[in-house]
């Protein structure tokens, strides 16, 4: 199963740096996706588009986990060549990750 | 107790006119506010004021006055927008011009400036962060550098009987936090109410993308009537106690999801919200459905505030082209390829000097690069060629060399587009707070 099945997703960005928050729809998926969706497994997913450190945020209250990821947006959105120079589309990149079904 | 309601209008520059027509008309507001400028914008509109005086502030002031001035004076309703941009003192007049030929009787209007700190940046040695250079080492490239202001000129102008509020660069939640500052009369290091008040802002600055707006994934998360998205409304108490709403009967929904969403939206460690005014701690926030389309929110502290101010940099970055052209049907990827690998040549045969250069095939690798899995052949592709060139007219001559695929390129290529412009681009850096003076002139209509 995709993260898309169980979760939702917006991105924001300041300057070069992305945030994308995943955002379980049903709080009883948020401990396997805390186990599973790492800041390393994000780092590996946006290989090619996410070249410095990600960093992960926990918002339990929430269901939600906020990803930092630095030096993502092709130098900034004010200067990148990117079509999507914001780097709004990420958020649903990231729901393409595929995680393992519930036991 | 007591209660007010705030009302956020637009949630970008170019946003939709009319939501705000109807939060003044049917949503019983007391505040209306307005966030109109992008980090880039200002750059922007420095550049129109240097050319003209009378102009630098938003380029729909103007429209967005005329919908909703007349409703807001005959309901009480106090507006304050960053619309001002790079030049407050002339929003604030233009909307005086405005307020005078509609009758509109008498209103204060408060014009707060004191942002710009170009000149002073221009001879410091105060390091860009994102590069670690001294500022004053960009000096000849600067455009503009505007510190980001906080709450307390705005709820210096409404102690002094301002109805419209006209910024420059403020920090967006500050807007909304000024109201609240100067109806209950919060200490300004209350910070546990200040940071309650910043996530308010925080949830209603970006207008429609806590009411549906930005957020539909039909079949997973619907959202009926996006065609009239209600804008939000912030219902807040004395005490902080907050809920999110919107105008009964329009579109969009809000709910606890669509919170969450926005809550989260361009911050970066929930713990520490950094914003003039405060430290908000948004990392035990909790929404609450207590009826339909009313979250409650609960949660949200703060902390001190920091000693500096963040500043928006704004420099000249070269000139950036592009050039677009489309191939469809059977084989259309294999000619898109052939057509990227002609450009590439072409741009190497006639000596166009860039410093980076990028080529895309929309449909195919445009957005998400090699993240996802290969897809069936897509019907139809589109080519792009973007670089970066030391002069326009460098720039112009990517667009050309896509263009020329037209006779001399693959098989029926079509719809060429090609644009070449000036980059202004966003650098940030920390300014000591006792730097920035704000000012604040006030206009009579």
């Amino acid at each position: 199963m995709k993260l898309f099945d169980i979760a939702h997703s917006r991105t924001g960005d300041k300057g070069n740096i992305s945030n994308i928050s995943v955002i379980v729809y049903d709080q009883k998926d948020y401990e396997r996706v805390r186990e599973y969706v790492t800041p390393e497994r994000v780092k590996a997913h946006f290989k090619g588009i996410v070249n410095g450190e990600v960093v992960r945020y926990e918002i339990p209250t929430l269901g939600a986990l906020n990803f930092v990821m630095q030096d993502a947006l092709g130098g900034g959105v004010t200067r990148s060549l990117a079509l999507d120079a914001h780097g709004k589309c990420l958020a649903s990149a990231l729901l393409a990750m595929d995680v393992p079904a519930k036991n | 107790m007591r209660t007010i309601r705030i009302g956020s209008g637009a949630g970008y520059s170019g946003d939709r006119i009319e939501p705000a027509v109807e939060l003044a008309e049917k949503g019983n507001i007391n505040y209306l506010v307005f966030e109109c400028l992008a980090e880039r914008t200002i750059a922007i509109a420095q550049n129109a004021k240097l050319n003209d005086p009378t102009k630098g502030y938003d380029a729909l002031l103007a429209e967005r006055f005329e919908a909703v001035l007349p409703i807001c004076k005959k309901n009480g309703i106090k507006i304050i927008t960053n619309m001002g941009a790079a030049n407050p003192q002339a929003g604030a007049a233009k909307v005086r011009e405005i307020a005078t030929r509609l009758g509109l009787g008498k209103l204060k209007i408060a014009a707060i400036s004191g942002d710009d700190v170009v000149d002073a940046l221009k001879v410091s040695d105060t390091k860009i962060l994102e590069t670690g250079a001294p500022a004053s080492s960009m000096a000849d490239v600067l455009v503009s550098a505007n510190a980001y202001v906080g709450a307390a000129p705005m709820v210096e102008a409404l102690a002094n009987g301002a109805d419209i509020i006209i910024t420059g660069r403020v920090a967006d939640p500050s807007m909304f936090l000024a109201p609240q500052i100067h109806e209950f009369g919060w200490s300004q290091d209350d910070w546990d109410k200040i940071g309650k008040g910043t996530a308010v802002g925080h949830l209603l600055e970006c207008g429609g993308q806590v009411t549906g707006g930005y957020y539909a994934e039909p079949g997973k998360k619907d959202v009926a009537d996006l065609a009239r998205l209600g804008f939000p409304i912030a219902e807040v108490s004395e005490d902080g106690a907050i809920v999110i709403t919107k105008v009964e009967g329009s579109g969009g929904k809000v709910t606890e999801h669509t919170c969450k969403e926005q809550i989260l939206y361009e911050v970066h460690d929930p713990k520490t919200y950094l914003t003039p005014d405060v430290t908000a701690d948004f990392s035990q926030i909790t929404f609450t459905e207590i009826a339909p389309n009313r979250i409650r929110v609960t949660g949200v502290t703060g902390r001190p505030r920091t000693d500096t101010l963040k500043v928006s940099v704004g420099y000249k970055d070269g000139y950036m082209g592009e050039g677009q052209m489309s191939y469809a049907g059977p084989g259309a990827l294999a000619r898109g390829q052939l057509a990227l690998e002609i450009v590439k040549e072409r741009l190497k045969i006639t000596g166009v000097k860039a410093s980076e250069l990028r080529f895309d095939l929309i449909g195919v690798n445009s957005i998400h690069s090699e993240v996802l899995a290969p897809a069936p052949e897509p019907t139809e592709v589109r080519v792009r060629v973007t670089g970066r060139c030391d002069s326009l007219k460098e720039a112009v001559r990517i667009g050309n060399e896509v263009e020329t695929l037209y006779t001399n390129g693959p098989a029926s290529g079509g719809g060429a587009t090609k644009s070449a412009k000036q980059v202004v681009a966003m650098l940030s850096a920390l300014f000591p707070r006792d730097k920035v003076i704000p000012v604040i002139e006030y206009l009579e209509a």
